[in-house]
């Protein structure tokens, strides 16, 4: 690989991988989804509350490798506060981000911008995009009114 | 090649003199470059192996030479053809013990191999209420097949568990082979824990009920001596590119009286005798289950890494692995993070070693390992229901060959280290 390893596991992805955020569960969350990425057995939980159409607690529990741990601690901690409209859009972003397409705001969103690095690394994008394709799987069924709780895959064809 | 140094090891049992490594490398152009700044270790041999020069130089040859199709053609290059492609096939038969060369089928891999057998056979003579015996295991390869077959049937697929050490638990065996069992599908030797089966003993126990038996020999026949007619084997199965050939060329071996019975597994030219619209003969054996143009160059290569190989001896490339894989595992035990996987003593095991460590993820393993030049491979290694087993999602995995030695394992022990430092403070 011509890429070096700091490209990838910058000092703000390993920060966020030795301590993730969002760590506290929410006891009675309205958005609640898992994924899990069988080609390595990654596996990811998440929860928010709403309130006002506000996310106003993230939680993240992800088991994997570092990418995937410190994208979901970001997505924890960069969504909180955000409307769901908002997170929304950032989460398309980071997609977009990922898969080497236009994007517009990932920039001014802090640590977010650390994750381009995992584009030199094609076989780790997966990793990268894990928590936030679980989140907007999350927010479809939130918005559905299912009350049910998704789980997905990074091998279904939606990503 | 493979000029003699002086190192021995008497306490293994191993006199004879190990494998000049260095002049080994020579023959391999791909292990002479740098990754990224660093010299390359390549320690992924269990997906597959690296060729030789006289394989590469094979291919060229036979395209610039002697390309043709085979078996039809009455020119000059059709014949040339056809003796090289089959010359690959005698070598093959003889490899492997001396078997008729209308046993031995190529294939595009093992997996196709299986397949064949999984359709030809398995279709022919699996019904419902039969059962299947596999491991706890097994490649996917040696696994969907059956299950899949199992599932068109209703027949069911049993497995015999592991030890708490990466053996076969056989205590209970004698519930497991039973007059039900039509057929038994074991692996040779384990692709994530190394593990060695006692082959010729669960084969006695299968012909004793009546059962057939295939083995997937794709990580044995590259690193020891095989003989399918010792093991006793119906059916036997490897891949050309796990030792030192090209890809998409395998074998399937299989008793003739089997192969005869069997119907096509796939139809076409090249495995007919006479065509009408009424009525349609097969081929006489192997041609029969090689349908089509087959991959003639590669096969026509596999020729010159099978001379490599014996070139060495299997004999000593066993001997050289053994040594070097308890070099290894007892590197790598001095890791205390490191969990290795299978059997902890050499002499059992082939030199596939999977390990995990306790904080820092199989994938972020790889990728670190690789920043300094040296390949691994991390997941599952086709292999998730044995993983799920084992309690692993994934794990890392070092797999030797004889190009490798000791200072690979120093560089690949040195590296993880240094991972740990990086990952986790």
């Amino acid at each position: 690989m011509n890429h070096s390893l700091d490209d990838m596991y910058r000092d703000i992805i390993l920060d966020h991988y030795r301590s993730p955020r969002g760590k506290a569960p929410i006891p009675h969350p309205q958005i609640s989804s898992n994924g899990m990425n069988p080609s390595c057995g990654d596996e990811i939980s998440m929860a928010a509350e709403v309130s006002d159409g506000t996310l106003t607690k993230v939680h993240v529990h992800c088991r994997g490798c570092a990418i995937s741990v410190a994208s979901g601690s970001m997505l924890a901690e960069v969504l909180k506060g955000k409307s769901v409209a908002e997170a929304k859009e950032i989460a398309e972003d980071v997609r977009r981000m990922l898969k080497g397409e236009d994007c517009g705001r990932v920039e001014s969103l802090g640590d977010l911008d650390a994750l381009k690095g995992v584009r030199k690394f094609p076989v780790r994008i997966k990793c990268a995009l894990l928590a936030w394709m679980t989140f907007m799987a999350g927010i479809k069924e939130y918005e559905a009114g299912s009350g049910t709780q998704v789980k997905i895959s990074t091998e279904d064809d939606a990503i | 090649m493979a000029k003699e140094t002086n190192q021995t090891a008497p306490s293994l049992g191993i006199t004879r003199p190990t494998l000049d490594v260095e002049r080994l490398k020579a023959d391999f152009p791909i292990l002479s470059q740098k990754i990224g700044g660093n010299r390359l270790v390549y320690l992924d041999n269990a997906a597959t192996t690296q060729k030789p020069r006289s394989v590469l130089n094979a291919i060229i040859e036979y395209y610039r030479k002697d390309n043709a199709n085979i078996h039809r053609g009455l020119h000059t290059l059709a014949e040339r053809a056809t003796e090289a492609y089959e010359n690959t096939r005698t070598h093959v038969a003889k490899f492997i013990g001396g078997v008729s060369t209308e046993e031995i089928i190529f294939t595009r891999g093992t997996t196709e191999a299986i397949n064949l057998v999984a359709y030809s056979w398995g279709e022919q003579n699996i019904r419902a209420g039969d059962e299947i015996l596999i491991t706890d295991m097994e490649h996917h390869a040696n696994l969907v097949p059956w299950v899949m077959l199992a599932q068109r049937k209703g027949a069911t697929v049993k497995r015999i568990p592991l030890t708490v050490c990466g053996h076969l638990d056989l205590t209970d065996i004698a519930n497991l082979i039973t007059p039900k069992t039509k057929l038994v599908a074991i692996t040779h030797v384990s692709n994530v824990l190394g593990t060695i089966n006692p082959i010729a003993e669960l084969v006695e126990m299968a012909h004793k009920v009546g059962a057939k038996f295939l083995c997937d020999g794709a990580q044995a026949v590259p690193h020891m001596p095989v003989n399918v007619k010792e093991l006793g084997v119906d059916f036997y199965a490897f891949s050309s590119h796990k030792m030192l050939g090209p890809t998409g060329v395998g074998v399937l071996y299989g008793r003739r009286e089997l192969l005869e019975a069997m119907p096509p597994f796939q139809f076409g030219g090249e495995m007919i005798r006479e065509v009408r619209f009424d009525s349609i003969t097969w081929n006489d054996l192997p041609h029969k289950f090689e349908a089509g143009t087959p991959n003639i160059a590669d096969v026509v290569a596999f020729d010159a890494a099978l001379i490599y190989l014996e070139e060495i001896g299997l004999e000593r490339i066993r001997e050289h692995e053994i040594l070097l894989t308890k070099y290894a595992i007892e590197k790598l035990s001095k890791i205390p993070s490191l969990t290795i996987l299978g059997p902890l003593d050499a002499a059992q095991r082939g030199g596939a070693i999977a390990f995990a460590d306790a904080d820092v993820h199989p994938h972020d393993i790889s990728t670190f390992l690789d920043s300094r030049g040296i390949a691994i491979r991390s997941g599952h290694h086709c292999a998730q229901t044995l993983m799920r087993t084992l309690g692993f999602v994934a794990t890392a995995r070092a797999s030797l060959y004889i190009y490798n030695d000791e200072a690979d394992i120093d560089s690949l022990y040195e590296a993880l280290k240094d991972m740990r430092a990086y990952f986790c403070v």
